[in-house]
């Protein structure tokens, strides 16, 4: 009897039938796939300090060439594409930025909506199902155990949090992260913002691509609106990974692609319980949108209670 | 000795045609010859800092030329400038990534100067002995908090590194815009005190604008007075070793034709 099943037996011979550990296992397994989306974030949010809100249209984009080339039996091709047309929206964002004068926040939105009918167009249909062709996770499905999935997505999210640790340690990773840590610095050193902002959001929505092309092959299947809400969804994650690993410090890259991946797999994971206690999984978006709004919005409340109770204490004691 | 920085009649006039039309500066030339430190006093808005700005390319001049060791640098970007100069500022948080360590900083300075480097070029074991050897020799104990994010340190360690990390790499010129004036008076004299030691040792071509004007005098080989746009004075040689502050104070009184309209100078220096 494979493993995986065992398990899941056991749980259910003791009565706690709230969550299986199939259905853990299989949150797990999403979450280091859209762990991709918060490192994708990581790099956009985080490090260049840039709300790019393309994202929500790269995971379709991912999630869209993913499928089209899976369902032409090429899913590594595929995956490999989607990469590289994630970097391209990127770059269009990045553009509209830095050399055509458009706002950060609007210069993603552009990109977002042109990619809506993009990604149409890309599918030809709103949605794509394959679930007998050939996927990069069926080598994987077919392992004993049943934990082939889980090692892969593991795997894959693994090599490239430390790819990402490594980059960001170069010449050209520390220009990125001063580009975002400093404006006045940078534009003081030889670094060309406008360049440093451009490798940053390639980077970031190639990452976010992959993200949905793997989503898509994982799920065997894709749909014109998967990378809806996906910022704040990826936001909500990173920030989850952060309350439990902290953020800067000596080892501040470490601690973010951890973060980043922690969190997604947590995020996941409490979707996972809602679903298993009949939450309608529709509110999750609301879920994430209040813990991005809560965490974000901490220090600005903190300061405001500090001063009231300053303020209620003066004037007692006049 | 050969000439390092050329500035030929240039002018800069900030909103043109409006109300608020500024000639910043106008139609000013200055030579530096190589291994010159030039110390520039004079009121606010007498120009010091729109002429570094021109200098270091924060705008294009409307008219005249920059050339730096030879080559025309009038149309060149800010940051294909910034390969040949070192820049700091008053404010001492603006020289340096807070949320990244010394190293990374230093780092950041140094490869992006060394020219054969590819752009994954990384720290090399040697390298980071080069930096605990420059930041042992600022003698404030950073060379053991090379891994501490540099946001941990106050402003005069964080100027003191700024300095390091512009002359880490010989600048061909550095302009250095009342860098000390942030600070408490006794870091401000040990940041000076590394200012001269470091320029002195690498012989780089400075150019220093100062509200004291002791140190106007005491620092470098040559002092400038600026005035609406303007050079109103040029010391160096005899006349500027004779100098005292308030016979500068005088002398600027007739060549301006007015007062040094500056408090700050005013307050600090004429004790």
């Amino acid at each position: 009897m494979p493993l995986r099943a065992a398990l899941f037996r056991k749980i259910h011979t003791k009565g706690e039938t709230t969550m299986s550990l199939l259905v853990l296992q299989g949150a797990v397994e999403q979450g280091f796939i859209y762990a991709l989306v918060a490192l994708g974030l990581y790099i956009s949010f985080r490090t260049l300090d840039i709300a790019d809100l393309t994202t929500d249209g790269t995971f379709t984009l991912g999630a869209a060439v993913s499928a089209v080339f899976t369902v032409q039996g090429q899913p590594l091709l595929g995956v490999v594409l989607a990469f590289f047309c994630g970097a391209l929206a990127g770059f269009v964002t990045a553009l509209l930025q830095t050399k055509l004068g458009v706002q950060p926040i609007l210069a993603g939105i552009i990109t977002m909506t042109a990619l809506y009918s993009v990604n149409l167009m890309v599918m030809g249909k709103p949605n794509i199902n394959f679930f007998k062709e050939k996927t990069i996770f069926t080598a994987a499905e077919a392992m004993p155990g049943g934990f082939g999935s889980l090692l892969q997505a593991a795997a894959i999210t693994a090599v490239l949090c430390v790819l990402l640790v490594l980059f960001l340690r170069t010449q050209l990773g520390l220009s990125l992260r001063a580009t975002g840590d400093n404006r006045d610095m940078v534009s003081a050193s030889s670094i060309n913002p406008a360049f440093t902002t451009t490798v940053g959001l390639c980077l970031s929505n190639a990452v976010v691509a992959l993200s949905g092309a793997l989503i898509a092959q994982y799920q065997k299947f894709a749909d014109n609106t998967l990378g809806t809400g996906m910022v704040v969804i990826g936001l909500a994650s990173l920030i989850i990974g952060e309350v439990l690993f902290g953020r800067g410090g000596p080892h501040a890259l470490a601690k973010g692609v951890l973060a980043a991946t922690v969190g997604a797999v947590v995020y996941r994971i409490i979707v996972a319980a809602a679903i298993a206690v009949n939450i309608d999984a529709k509110n999750m978006k609301l879920v994430s949108a209040l813990i991005v709004a809560a965490a974000i919005s901490y220090p600005a409340i903190r300061d405001k209670v500090l001063f009231y109770r300053k303020r209620r204490e003066a004037n007692r004691n006049v | 000795m050969s000439e390092m920085l050329e500035l030929r009649h240039i002018s800069k006039t900030f909103g043109a045609g409006t109300i608020n039309e500024k000639k910043a500066v106008e139609d000013l030339s200055l030579t530096l010859a190589s291994g010159d430190f030039v110390t520039i006093i004079g009121g606010n808005g007498a120009g010091k800092s729109t002429l570094f700005n021109a200098v270091a390319g924060v705008f294009y001049v409307d008219e005249g030329r920059v050339i730096l060791d030879g080559e025309d640098m009038t149309f060149l970007p800010e940051y294909k400038r910034s390969n040949h100069l070192g820049r700091l500022f008053q404010d001492p948080l603006k020289g340096t990534a807070p949320h990244m360590t010394i190293e990374e900083n230093l780092a950041l300075a140094y490869l992006r100067s060394v020219r054969t480097r590819s752009p994954f070029g990384t720290v090399s074991k040697k390298d980071r002995e080069y930096f605990r050897e420059r930041l042992a020799a600022l003698g404030l104990g950073l060379e053991d908090r090379l891994k501490s994010p540099v946001g941990l340190l106050s402003g005069g360690q964080r100027q003191a590194l700024t300095l390091l990390m512009a002359t880490l790499v010989t600048p061909k010129l550095l302009l250095l815009d009342e860098h000390t004036a942030a600070l408490d008076p006794s870091t401000a004299e040990k940041v000076l005190e590394l200012t001269r030691s470091i320029v002195a040792e690498n012989n780089i071509t400075c150019m220093m604008i100062t509200h004291n004007i002791r140190s106007a005098l005491e620092l470098g080989n040559r002092t400038i007075m600026m005035d609406a746009g303007r050079i109103v004075l040029d010391l160096a040689g005899e006349e500027r070793a004779g100098m005292t502050v308030d016979a500068l104070l005088e002398k600027f009184r007739t060549s301006a034709g007015k007062e040094l309209d500056n408090d700050r100078i005013l307050l600090s220096d004429r004790e």
